[in-house]
C-alpha cells in the first residue's frame, strides 16, 4: 500500500485543470472535455488497482 | 508509531481533496476513495493478531467451532459494506450509501441463520 498513489492523483487532477484552462483559452473546447475524461480514467485505473490489492488482503483475512 | 503516521497522511490527504475539490470535484471523490483504501489496508495488516487471538481461544473453551468462521466472516462483510456506504455518502449519494447498507445487513442475517436455527433449537429442547 504505497502512500504516493494521493500524490499521484493529486498531480494528474492539477494537471487537468491546467491543460483545460489552457485549451479553454485558446478556444479548443471539445479537446478540453477529452482531456477531462482521459484524466478520469487514469485516475479510475490507478484507484481501481488499489482498491483490487485491499479486497484481496480482505479476503484473505477474513477467510471468504 | 503507526497512529501518528495514519493521522499525518489523512490530514495530507484532506488537504489535496480540499484543494482539488474546487477544480475537478469528480477527481477528488476518487482521491478520497483512494487515501480510505491505503488507511484501511493499513489497519487491516494489524488485524490478523487480533484474530489468531480468537481463534486460539475460543478453540480452549471448546465452542463448536463451526461458529468462529462465520463469525469472522460477518465480521469482514460488516467492514466492507461500512467502507463502501461511507465513500458512496461522501460522495453525497445517500440513496446508493443505503442500499449499499441494505444489502450488507441482508448478507450478514443469511450467514447468521444458521446460528440462530441452533441456538432456536436449543431453546425448544429447554423448554417444558
Amino acid at each position: 500500500m504505497n502512500i504516493d498513489l494521493i500524490f499521484r492523483i493529486a498531480a494528474v487532477g492539477i494537471l487537468i485543470s491546467i491543460l483545460n484552462a489552457i485549451l479553454k483559452q485558446t478556444g479548443r473546447e471539445e479537446l478540453a472535455m477529452l482531456t477531462t475524461l482521459t484524466g478520469l480514467v487514469l485516475v479510475l485505473v490507478m484507484v481501481a488497482r488499489e482498491i483490487v490489492n485491499l479486497f484481496n488482503l480482505i479476503k484473505t483475512m477474513f477467510q471468504f | 508509531m503507526e497512529i501518528i503516521q495514519i493521522v499525518i497522511f489523512s490530514v495530507i490527504a484532506t488537504i489535496i481533496i480540499v484543494m482539488l475539490k474546487v477544480h475537478r470535484p469528480e477527481i477528488a471523490v476518487q482521491a478520497s476513495l483512494a487515501a480510505g483504501v491505503i488507511i484501511f489496508a493499513l489497519v487491516i495488516a494489524r488485524l490478523s493478531p487480533i484474530l489468531d487471538f480468537i481463534k486460539i481461544y475460543t478453540g480452549k473453551i471448546n465452542i463448536n467451532s463451526q461458529y468462529i468462521p462465520v463469525l469472522i466472516k460477518i465480521i469482514g462483510i460488516a467492514y466492507i459494506t461500512e467502507f463502501g456506504a461511507e465513500v458512496c455518502r461522501d460522495a453525497g449519494e445517500n440513496s446508493i450509501a443505503t442500499k449499499v447498507e441494505m444489502a450488507g445487513k441482508v448478507l450478514i442475517t443469511i450467514l447468521a441463520v444458521p446460528i440462530i436455527t441452533t441456538l432456536l433449537e436449543m431453546i425448544i429442547k429447554i423448554m417444558p
